[in-house]
């Protein structure tokens, strides 16, 4: 019951979302009963606002913000931002699409936690953002080269760092593994075993 | 008049107070702090890109060297998260069990944070009188998964396996020993003059603040904002519980001492519950596409035998989808932000740790404080860096 109501109610923001965005086209869709909004890269700014100051949705807090690298796509990376409204209870996911080369505006004036989480996209994906404070890396190591959650930067990386005794100081050299590092293509057309164990109809057949 | 400057100072990353690695760069004027910029990313272990190379089976272990204090809410949020895009059950004893050591999590990472902050404020003796608690919760992690911390135990589809024989009595005896155990505590130091000096009115923040900086957890109830996950998106069997969720008023460190005490015993309570009302059946879905066979069954069966080293060599495919899933972890909402492509492995695997919103505002919560004040402010803000570094 309890479900249901949960899934009108979802249906409803919907439909609201629709009605009052009307200053672009977003396409609003639903996977697994969360809704995402698409948007071109040039509204992320007013839309974050708008979902910021409309009453009818509150949605203060910027729950999380990350990319999803598709190397194969024209645009390569998926912005997506998790807002929450604690007054009315729900959750949407803002996305957007950004090519490589292209800066997106900074949402830091809107939300102030986005500081961080912009920094982190930075670092680990190579986005820039115009009109952030103070674009740092974050995560990785000070002199840190390259944006690791990238799809084409390898699992093992490209430097490791050791202390040098003749040196005596902390270097970082191209990395060098004592064995192959080891992937499993496991991949198969073996869909998992099903509800019914294969050669189980055979017995039913006997008893026939 | 002498004309004075303002000095920067390395706090960390070796440092008792900075709660592990941190390392905060510190502009003092005396002892006044006037900017704080924290450097995190000492502990990153690139936790996200090992994930995306491993089976979604594999990279569960990975939870629990997020926030090492919390180890199995963490692997609650993952385990939701693929159950929500394999659209599986799990049942009814399964949910009970996973909220049973939830709650037990929180309970363990309180412990660590209310004795860990008193300490840092000067008061020794909660740390010695709750850890020896907090071991005998370990212990009941140990009998239950195998191992004290790095548990591994809730799995897509329920938890690893059925509780042992006596493990109930035990719990419950811990119960009643431990609710005593929490009113000495608070009566220890909640009204200690020197403890209120050092909490009260240090690190304010108000509710329209902490919403902006992402803040959740005991943190944002401290504030006086009644938001548990638990309750406002009940999973599992948490509709079914009876608690409540304490908030405080003013939002500084002593109030967000008072909100964890208070959940502890809230916990206590959950714990009870669950322990009453526990059904017996199976602890985790029957579903052979997700779950490998019983031993037992393997010894006779080749398909079970075949299908448990597909499953755990190739794992199962997750169709294509993506999730955000939150729970309630003790720090404040822990989520997992799931993409998966049709494969075997997770496409994009976002986490959401509390602490990262919460060192982010550190600057902002100290700023005009002392010096010894950042130190309780980072203690009342229950900060690992497990999760933040990731």
């Amino acid at each position: 019951m309890s479900h249901r109501k949960h899934d009108k109610f979802i249906l409803e923001m919907k439909d609201l979302i629709k009605s009052l965005m009307t200053f672009c086209k977003p396409k609003i869709s639903i996977i697994n009963n969360e809704i995402s909004i698409f948007i071109q890269d040039k509204e992320i700014l007013k839309t974050l606002m708008f979902f910021k100051d409309n009453p009818s949705f509150n949605m203060h807090t910027l729950i999380d913000f990350t990319a999803v690298d598709y190397p194969n796509e024209e645009k390569r990376f998926l912005l997506i931002y998790n807002l929450l409204s604690v007054s009315k209870n729900f959750r949407i996911k803002i996305k957007t699409w950004v090519p490589i080369d292209k800066p997106v505006s900074s949402v830091t004036e809107i939300f102030p936690c986005a500081n961080w989480y912009e920094r982190e996209a930075w670092d680990l994906f190579g986005i820039r953002f115009v009109g952030h404070p103070d674009l740092r890396r974050i995560l990785t190591d000070y002199d840190f080269d390259g944006h690791p959650l990238r799809k084409d930067f390898p699992l093992i990386g490209f430097t490791q760092v050791k202390f040098d005794d003749e040196l005596g100081k902390v270097i970082s050299e191209p990395v060098k593994l004592e064995q192959e590092y080891r992937t499993f293509d496991n991949l198969s057309p073996w869909e998992g075993m099903s509800k019914i164990l294969p050669g189980d109809e055979k017995s039913e057949k006997l008893d026939d | 008049m002498t004309k004075t400057e303002n000095y920067t100072l390395n706090f960390g990353p070796q440092h008792p107070a900075a709660h592990g690695v941190l390392r905060l760069v510190l502009e003092l004027d005396g002892e006044i702090v006037k900017r704080a910029d924290p450097h995190i990313g000492l502990l990153h272990r690139g936790t996200e890109k090992l994930i995306e190379n491993k089976t979604y089976i594999q990279a569960l272990p990975y939870f629990d060297r997020l926030d090492y204090v919390s180890p199995m809410c963490q692997e609650h949020a993952y385990a939701l998260a693929i159950e929500k895009l394999l659209q599986i059950n799990v049942p009814k004893r399964g949910q009970y069990i996973r909220v049973l050591f939830s709650e037990i999590t929180r309970i363990l990472n309180h412990i660590l944070n209310i004795t860990t902050f008193a300490l840092d404020v000067g008061a020794m003796t909660p740390f010695l009188w709750l850890f020896e608690d907090r071991e005998i919760l370990m212990e009941f992690y140990e009998r239950v998964s195998g191992s004290r911390l790095h548990s591994a135990y809730f799995r897509p589809g329920g938890v690893h396996r059925d509780i042992p024989d006596g493990l109930t009595d035990d719990i419950e005896n811990f119960c009643e020993k431990f609710t005593s155990h929490i009113d000495d505590t608070e009566k220890l130091i909640e009204k200690n003059r020197i403890f209120r000096q050092r909490s009260v009115g240090i690190g304010k923040i108000s509710v329209n603040d902490a919403l902006e900086w992402g803040f959740s957890g005991p943190c944002i109830r401290a504030s006086g904002l009644n938001w548990d996950l638990r309750k406002k998106q009940p999973y599992d069997c948490y509709n079914e519980m009876d608690f409540k969720v304490p908030t405080g008023s003013t939002g500084d460190c002593f109030e967000r001492f008072l909100v964890r005490v208070e959940e502890m015993r809230q916990s206590l309570s959950i714990i009870r519950q669950c322990l009453k009302n526990i059904p017996d059946g199976p602890s985790i879905s029957n579903d052979p596409r997700i779950v490998p066979p019983k031993r037992e069954i393997m010894k006779e069966s080749m398909e079970s035998l075949i299908n448990h080293f597909k499953l755990f060599t190739e794992g199962f495919h997750v169709p294509p989808g993506e999730t955000y899933t939150a729970v309630e972890a003790p720090k404040g909402e822990f989520g997992v932000l799931l993409i998966s492509d049709g494969t075997n492995k997770p496409y994009r695997c976002k986490i959401r740790s509390p602490g990262f919103p919460f060192l982010q505002a550190t600057e902002f919560l100290s700023k005009g404080h002392m010096l010894s004040d950042l130190v309780a402010i980072i203690g009342s803000l229950d900060i690992v860096f497990g999760e933040i570094d990731r």
